[in-house]
């Protein structure tokens, strides 16, 4: 699987109120939640976005609350992936639990600026800018994770294991 | 090689006689909770797992305590989905308004967690139950939603810093001083998918003190905060009518990516500035910048405990609120506001012209309760200062204890107990 677009750059410590802040959250609704997505600290993000862009961070993307709504707003915003040099814990899991692909690389977190188009290549990781050539290759996930992301997430995951047990 | 105390939780969790820093593994967990907006995405998800009813109806906790009593119309319909699904599932710990406090109160004084418990919520703050040693950590509301299927979650073991608490405490300086202290030390990712383990001089601090301390490890990145059990924390459970339990310490010889000497003697009340908790400065720096101020919210997971509203009582006794100030305690649990009527602490709040809330987070995650306008500056006990927290994006927050916050209220200025 692959995924193309292009690049909405922020720096580190992106909390998850400014990815979505709390005073939306009485409506999680993802179409709701992605039409406040990310307007605490750019506010043109919603505009700006399209189906396939991808979010480049410092470090520590996602830190603060554990609302699952962060990547849910991100994934419905039309974002394809977030990189960035690392996520915070919860962030992280919930990313992965949801099928938002969180990858983490440091080289490219720091040398991609906004506005590069970028393509990812899921199947190894690899990070390649279109627009200056360079590439990257991802920190790859455990395999116990690259099985969550194969069931499209965690609720696919239990499925799976659920209608095993059934048989 | 010897384990951590967290490192042996999980380890016993999951049905292992030993566990490393780095693996994955499977832990059985007693306890999984969510509230009012992490609850709701959990039961779509948990509904989408199909697995007909949840693993254990006593091993589940949902509390209504973040846009509660309802805000609006659209949380309103939160509450009434979480409702329905307790009713569904009958599940024995739902607490409806009117009995609800703020989970990370409410959990702990209810009796929930003990020590060697494996608990997760789905609310960042779960590392608060750490003060009774049990393992405890945050979740999203997918594991929420596998946890309530299956019983289980998956982690990675985490690495540890020790943090050895010596010296003595200063005037004024408690459980939020002293965590404010080590975030500033560690930074806000200095604890990164680690535990916190406390050792060393415990007592000095109370038991709502370590609740206050595990509570805040997060804000440093940390996966659990952990203390090891003693008189304090047996007495604490005995009240509770928790005996059987298997206390947890770190081995000998077990291996700590980092320790850290907290010396008390060092620390001075702390204030954390906007916009990140690691932004920690002494009251004495704080008090010559002279900061007016539009609020202050006393209260939250972090701080709204009987011992906080007795310390902020204790400033505000025989006082007036600063004129154009709004001052708003919040009592985290039903229990914790009926000692405030007991004691005379409510008597103290409304003589000084305070305003008391029933148990909500409201303020803190700028849900209800007190939203701060545009340039607007609070001192807040609560637990974060990030941008647009508590309401518009260009107000500030400034986290300190409850000392410091009921001074600052009476003087409408940043500034210690001291300067009264």
């Amino acid at each position: 699987m692959k995924s193309r677009g292009f690049v909405h750059k922020y720096g580190n410590h992106v909390d998850t109120d400014v990815i979505i802040p709390a005073r939306v959250l009485n409506n999680p609704d993802p179409k709701n939640l992605a039409a406040h997505c990310m307007e605490d600290i750019d506010k043109d993000f919603v505009k700006k976005v399209k189906s396939g862009d991808i979010i480049v961070a410092g470090v520590n993307f996602g830190c603060g609350s554990s609302r699952e709504h962060a990547p849910i707003a991100i994934l419905a915003s039309g974002i394809s992936c977030v990189i960035a040099e690392n996520f915070a814990r919860i962030f992280y899991r919930n990313a992965v639990n949801i099928g938002l692909p969180a990858l983490e690389c440091a080289s490219a977190a720091r040398d991609i600026v906004a506005g590069d188009e970028l393509e990812i290549d899921y199947s190894n990781g690899e990070i390649l800018n279109l627009t200056t050539g360079k590439s990257y290759i991802a920190t790859p996930f455990p395999a116990f994770m690259q099985e969550i992301i194969n069931a499209g997430g965690l609720v696919g995951k239990i499925r799976a294991m659920k209608e095993k047990t059934n048989k | 090689m010897g384990m951590t105390a967290t490192q042996k939780i999980m380890a016993h969790k999951s049905g292992r006689s030993s566990v490393k820093a780095g693996e994955l593994t499977e832990c059985s967990v007693d306890l999984v909770f969510a509230n009012d907006i992490t609850a709701p995405v959990a039961i779509d998800e948990f509904y989408k797992m199909n697995v007909g009813d949840v693993f254990d109806k006593d091993k589940i906790a949902l509390i209504p305590d973040h846009f509660t009593p309802n805000k609006d119309i659209a949380a309103a319909a939160l509450t009434k989905k979480v409702r329905e699904f307790a009713k569904k599932h009958q599940i024995t710990h739902y607490y409806e308004i009117g009995r609800v406090g703020v989970e990370h109160a409410l959990l702990p004084e209810l009796g929930l967690i003990k020590p060697g418990d494996a608990v997760i919520g789905a609310d960042s703050h779960t590392c608060t139950h750490g003060a009774l040693n049990a393992f405890a950590t945050g979740i999203g509301s997918t594991d929420m939603a596998a946890g309530m299927a299956t019983g289980k979650c998956w982690f990675k073991i985490p690495e540890a810093i020790k943090v050895i608490i010596k010296g003595e405490k200063k005037k004024y300086v408690c459980g939020k001083d002293a965590i404010l202290w080590l975030i500033g030390r560690l930074g806000v990712d200095g604890a990164r998918y680690q535990s916190i383990e406390f050792t060393g001089d415990i007592a000095q601090f109370t038991m709502d003190d370590r609740f206050t301390i595990a509570n805040m490890v997060i804000e440093a990145g940390a996966k659990n905060g952990i203390f090891p059990v003693d008189s304090a924390t047996r007495a604490y459970l005995a009240e509770r009518g928790i005996k059987n339990y298997t206390e947890y310490v770190g081995d000998d010889d077990a291996i700590y990516s980092r320790v850290i000497e907290m010396d008390l003697s060092n620390i001075s009340p702390t204030v954390a500035f906007p916009h990140l908790p690691e932004n920690a400065k002494s009251i004495e720096e704080v008090e010559k910048m002279k900061i007016k101020i539009d609020q202050v919210v006393i209260g939250s997971c972090t701080n709204g405990r009987i011992e906080d509203m007795r310390m902020a009582a204790k400033i505000l006794n025989g006082r007036k609120v600063s004129e154009y100030l709004r001052c708003i305690v919040i009592p985290a649990t039903q229990n914790v506001w009926m000692q405030c009527v007991t004691e005379g602490l409510m008597q103290v709040f409304v003589d000084a012209g305070a305003a008391v809330s029933t148990p909500t987070c409201g303020p803190c995650l700028g849900g209800h309760m007190g939203i701060l306008a545009e340039g607007e500056k609070c001192v807040s006990t609560t637990n974060r200062n990030f941008i647009g927290r508590m309401g518009h994006i260009r107000s500030e927050i400034y986290l300190a204890s409850p000392a410091i916050a009921a001074a600052s209220a009476i003087t409408g200025v940043i500034c210690s107990p001291d300067a009264l």
